[in-house]
């Protein structure tokens, strides 16, 4: 089984080429971590023959190499970094993130004219406040109101794009969003003060329409910062799995290719031990597979030519050749894209705090303002002055306090989640995390490891166990590789003898090791286990004229019995739903004291069993990795997904935690709570300031200085408060936790 | 007052000047990689001594 013949990784899809011969390369690179990294890496690839440029970016941890192609092959370079100590693996930039890219670029640009206005205009503003008090010449404030009005009106034309775009959007869908208000404010600041400019007027309100633009900007680009910077490090998490698959040229010859390289109707081949890299067909072989990654199902199938097999699947005793295809109808693939489209549709229904907000608000601010300009007509005011005072009303209210209450806390939150090794997908996603009350989880690698392992390990005499797991490394079946892990030092011992099917044998010290079915070890009948447990594998050693007899099985999580409980006491409500057999989902749930379970669940029964709980009133977080879970954790009202769940169901997920332990959920709900805390308290916050200011306004007493004073003031006060989320995630929640350490 | 009606023209020339050289930084790739940059700057890369690499940079 072990006679792997050595093989060159394709990269082709990776390299693009340039004009002149040359080729270009971006990777992902694991393990940069200290300044001396960037001169090693760098300086160690421009020794290669060919290679022309190779710049590290430390931010990203990403590599861009350009070499001759002629001279050197893709793959060398990966050698190159791997003696160098670093693993790296291709990355192809995925659009969606050049496309943030550009837009983050096109926000920073923005930002940095609405900052330049903002700081020219509020020069010559002090000027014409300290003017009016003292000796200004009216033509001296014209001549400043007038370069305030050169400078605000093309600035705010091009620094206020993002926020036109969206209120635009929204407002031709019959739609309220927070950019509606924020737009309105600042055409309606800029018209009165250039009419009033005109006018040989005192005040202009230039500035506060300027500054507004700044400060609501500062919070975008941070948002939109924070999520590129989680997005980044997730798609280098994703190449670094550096997954590949073994296909079947025409000539029959076998190259490895990374898996995105992969097209239907390629032929590939898929050995013991490893999983099944894409959806497909079996055309030859046959052997047993464990699709607990696609349906939840933990006992092994028997396939033979003509199954369809998922990707995901480990494939255990046999060499299966597969032709891949996409997906088919009829197939589980099929079904799972069905109800997923159906699921998405019914969520973009919901309404994020921050537009509920705007709803509430923005009728509210216009009335106000309308009553004001009624209100002085009706107590005799010239037409003029009603409409000015209406409108500083408007500028006063600005929504800078309410539109950066939630985003401020966002990016904060989320910066707190990625320490506690949580990947947001969406910003929203905070808020319906803090509202759930229902923890919904899927058994098979959520709850348990997604691998199997040796469970009775710690009943089992020590040295025995080291050396039945140093025999295991030698072996690719996955069995072994489930006891190999329990070895402390990973020394595979030498001159093994593999017999497929059976097991392997070893010479240890003049004595024979064999590690197998109880039958290749000639374990008598009495010491075997008289039930035939179903998920267990029972594993057999023997050395000396000893014995020990090892039960792997799908293991739960170190601390899933911790978790959950605090979960429970936090007055969770907690279900499980299953699509394997209650006989393995019975001993689970016992064990971690959940009462509500089901088993054999369909894709669909797992939604239904979902909307019978938001039904009932309930707000369901959905934790799952598998392929039939992807459709759940869309319909449920948040969702959670292990770095180890199949692609689909991880771009469905609102987060994903990276680790081998289950602490990320309950981190989740803990940060996500009290980041909710803070967004309700800035909303508050900002309501209390508006409920100060609006008399003032529709008093007419608010001067471009006050406004300038109130606006700046209220947005400080809305940041510092968010901030304190920073703090907060340090508390340590119930279960204690050990260091933390990504693990890929 | 008349000196303000060039001087404050000029004031903003200088500023827009400023503008322009962070669009074209922020164009050309500067900010693309800001925690490397601050490392970068205490690096010898400019100095060829073709021998050091063993040597940890300090």
């Amino acid at each position: 089984m072990d006679a792997r013949m050595p093989e060159t990784l394709d990269l082709s899809s990776f390299v693009r080429h340039g004009a002149n011969g040359t080729a270009h390369m971006e990777l992902a690179v694991e393990g940069v971590g200290c300044a001396g990294c960037i001169r090693k890496i760098e300086s160690g690839l421009r020794q290669l023959p060919g290679v022309v440029d190779a710049r590290l970016n430390f931010t990203n941890r990403r590599l861009a190499v350009d070499w001759h192609d002629q001279k050197l092959a893709a793959g060398e370079v990966i050698e190159a970094l791997a003696h160098l100590g670093y693993r790296a693996q291709p990355f192809a930039l995925e659009r969606a993130e050049a496309d943030e890219a550009r837009y983050a670029r096109q926000l920073l640009i923005c930002l940095a004219v609405a900052g330049f206005a903002a700081m020219n205009i509020m020069l010559l503003s002090v000027s014409v406040w300290s003017g009016n008090v003292t000796d200004m010449t009216q033509e001296t404030r014209d001549f400043f109101h007038w370069l305030s009005a050169l400078i605000a009106l093309p600035a705010a034309a091009y620094a206020g794009q993002p926020f036109f775009k969206n209120a635009w959007r929204a407002v031709r869908v019959r739609q309220l969003n927070m950019d509606v208000p924020i737009s309105l404010a600042v055409l309606l600041a800029l018209s009165m003060s250039l009419v009033e400019t005109v006018n040989h007027a005192e005040h202009a309100y230039f500035d506060s329409a300027v500054m507004l633009l700044f400060f609501l900007l500062c919070g975008r680009y941070l948002d939109h910062a924070m999520r590129r910077k989680t997005r980044a490090f997730a798609g280098n998490l994703a190449a670094l799995k550096g997954e590949t698959a073994h296909r079947l040229n025409a000539s029959g010859e076998l190259v490895a290719v990374p898996v995105g390289a992969l097209k239907p109707d390629d032929r590939i081949l898929v050995r013991p031990g490893e999983r099944v890299p894409a959806d497909g067909i079996v055309m030859g072989g046959t052997s047993e597979i464990d699709s607990s990654l696609v349906t939840g199902e933990t006992a092994r199938e028997p396939i033979a030519a003509g199954t369809t097999i998922y990707a995901g699947s480990m494939n255990y005793s046999g060499t299966l050749t597969v032709r891949v295809t996409s997906a088919g109808a009829g197939t589980l693939i099929a079904e799972v894209e069905r109800l997923l489209e159906k699921a998405v549709a019914v969520k973009s229904r919901y309404l994020r705090l921050a537009d509920r907000a705007a709803r509430l608000y923005a009728p509210l601010v216009h009335t106000a303002a309308a009553l004001t300009a009624i209100g002085w007509l009706i107590a005799g005011a010239s037409v003029h002055d009603a409409i000015v005072t209406a409108i500083s009303v408007l500028i006063i209210t600005c929504p800078c306090a309410l539109a950066l209450a939630i985003p401020a806390v966002q990016v904060v939150t989320s910066g707190a989640m990625f320490r506690a090794n949580l990947i947001l997908n969406s910003g929203d996603a905070i808020e319906r995390l803090a509202e759930a009350d229902t923890i919904v989880f899927d058994k098979t690698g959520t709850l348990t490891l997604p691998e199997p392992r040796v469970d009775n390990a710690a009943e089992l005499d020590p040295d025995m166990l080291e050396l039945a797991a140093r025999l295991a490394l030698t072996s690719h079946h996955p069995l072994a590789a489930a006891v190999g892990r329990e070895a402390r030092e990973r020394l595979p011992i030498e001159g093994a003898i593999e017999e497929p099917g059976k097991g392997v044998r070893a010479i240890v010290d003049g004595q024979e090791a064999r590690l197998g079915s109880p039958d290749f070890c000639a374990i008598s009948a009495a010491l075997r286990p008289s039930g035939d447990e179903p998920g267990t594998s029972i594993i057999a050693f023997s050395y000396a004229g000893r014995s020990i007899l090892l039960a792997v099985r799908q293991k739960l999580r170190s601390d899933a019995t911790a978790v959950v409980r605090a979960l429970a006491a936090r007055g969770f409500e907690i279900h499980i739903l299953s699509g394997d057999r209650p006989a393995a989902v019975a001993p689970i749930a016992t064990a971690l004291g959940i009462t509500a379970w089901r088993a054999g669940l369909k894709p669909a029964d797992k939604i239904a069993a979902i909307e019978a709980l938001k039904a009932a009133d309930r707000s369901v977080l959905m934790v799952g990795d598998g392929l039939n879970d992807a459709p759940a954790l869309a319909s449920a009202n948040v969702s959670l997904s292990p770095i180890s769940a199949v692609d689909i169901t991880q771009t469905h997920a609102d987060a994903v935690f990276l680790g081998e332990r289950l602490a990320p959920v309950l981190e989740a709900v803990t940060i996500a709570r009290g980041g909710y805390q803070l967004m309700l308290q800035n909303l508050w916050l900002a309501a209390i300031y508006n409920a100060i200011a609006v008399p003032i306004a529709i008093a007419g007493l608010v001067t471009p200085l006050v406004a300038a004073i109130a606006m700046s003031g209220s947005s400080l006060i809305v940041t510092l408060n968010a901030l304190r989320a920073r703090g907060k995630s340090r508390t340590k929640p119930v279960v204690a936790l050990e260091p933390k350490v990504v693990s890929i | 007052m008349t000196v303000l009606v060039y001087l404050v023209p000029m004031a903003l020339m200088l500023g827009l000047i400023g503008l322009a050289a962070f669009v074209w930084s922020l164009k050309s790739g500067q900010y693309d990689d800001v925690e490397g940059s601050a490392i970068r700057v205490l690096s010898d890369d400019d100095i060829e001594q073709p021998d050091r690499d063993e040597e940890p940079v300090r």
